[in-house]
């Protein structure tokens, strides 16, 4: 399984992550799966739904990293994988901005679909990284879910 | 012994500190709350003891009776809201 991790303050091109997965698996790649996070423009409804004008994400480079590495590495033992890509952006983003990307090649659909939505779930939880969302009503570090940590004791 | 102390996110900004040299008189992670509890105000206490902060030495999770050596950089990690 080929891993590929990047945290960078600038927008991807799913496109040509994309195409350069397809490059490097050839023909042992029966499915491709992507999930691509965007900025929302409202808080969540629980803490008011004030708009949104922006969001900072902070990392703790090296760290960070690491974090996202062991989780690609989790899923790589619990499917078969052949190349995942997972591009986390930080700094100032806007509303409707890009912010993630994970992307899974594997032979069969199945394991493309399950190991995509694995490493996205357990970067809201284990991926070293924090946001603050830029408020109509002043700015708020957002808060750990009780619904991420569900959907990743599922697993 | 000298560590270097990181505070990331909220709780940088609640104790208005990214990053300090801190001198410790136990090594371990206990003993860098211990030297850090004198020089904070309750609420940066509180802060820094709130639910889901965890401690990593050298980048690596540890827990509170974690050893800690000279040189070690220390960081305080609030829960973490990636993805």
């Amino acid at each position: 399984m080929r891993r590929h991790v990047h945290i960078q303050a600038e927008d991807f091109d799913i496109a040509a992550e994309w195409q350069a997965c397809r490059a490097r698996c050839g023909g042992g790649a029966g499915a491709l799966a992507a999930f691509a996070g965007l900025v929302r423009d409202r808080a969540p409804a629980e803490q008011g739904a004030s708009a949104v004008h922006g969001l900072h994400l902070e990392h703790y480079p090296g760290m960070t990293e690491a974090s996202i590495e062991r989780i690609v590495d989790e899923a790589a033992e619990r499917w078969r994988l052949l190349d995942v890509t997972v591009i986390h952006r930080v700094g100032e983003l806007n509303p409707e901005e890009q912010i993630v990307l994970v992307l899974v090649a594997s032979g069969h659909r199945a394991d493309a679909f399950a190991a995509c939505e694995f490493v996205m779930d357990y970067l809201k939880t284990d991926a070293v990284l924090w946001k603050k969302e830029r408020r109509a009503n002043g700015d708020a570090w957002l808060q750990a879910t009780a619904g991420d940590q569900q959907r990743r004791a599922a697993w | 012994m000298l560590v270097t102390v990181r505070f990331f996110a909220s709780l940088r900004e609640a104790l208005g500190c990214e990053s300090m040299c801190l001198e410790i008189a136990a090594a371990s992670v206990a003993g860098v709350h211990d030297a850090l509890a004198g020089t904070l105000t309750q609420t940066q206490r509180e802060a820094l003891a709130a639910p889901g902060v965890r401690v990593a030495v050298n980048e690596s999770l540890a827990q509170g009776d974690a050893a800690v050596k000279a040189g070690d950089v220390v960081a305080f990690l609030p829960p973490v809201t990636g993805g």
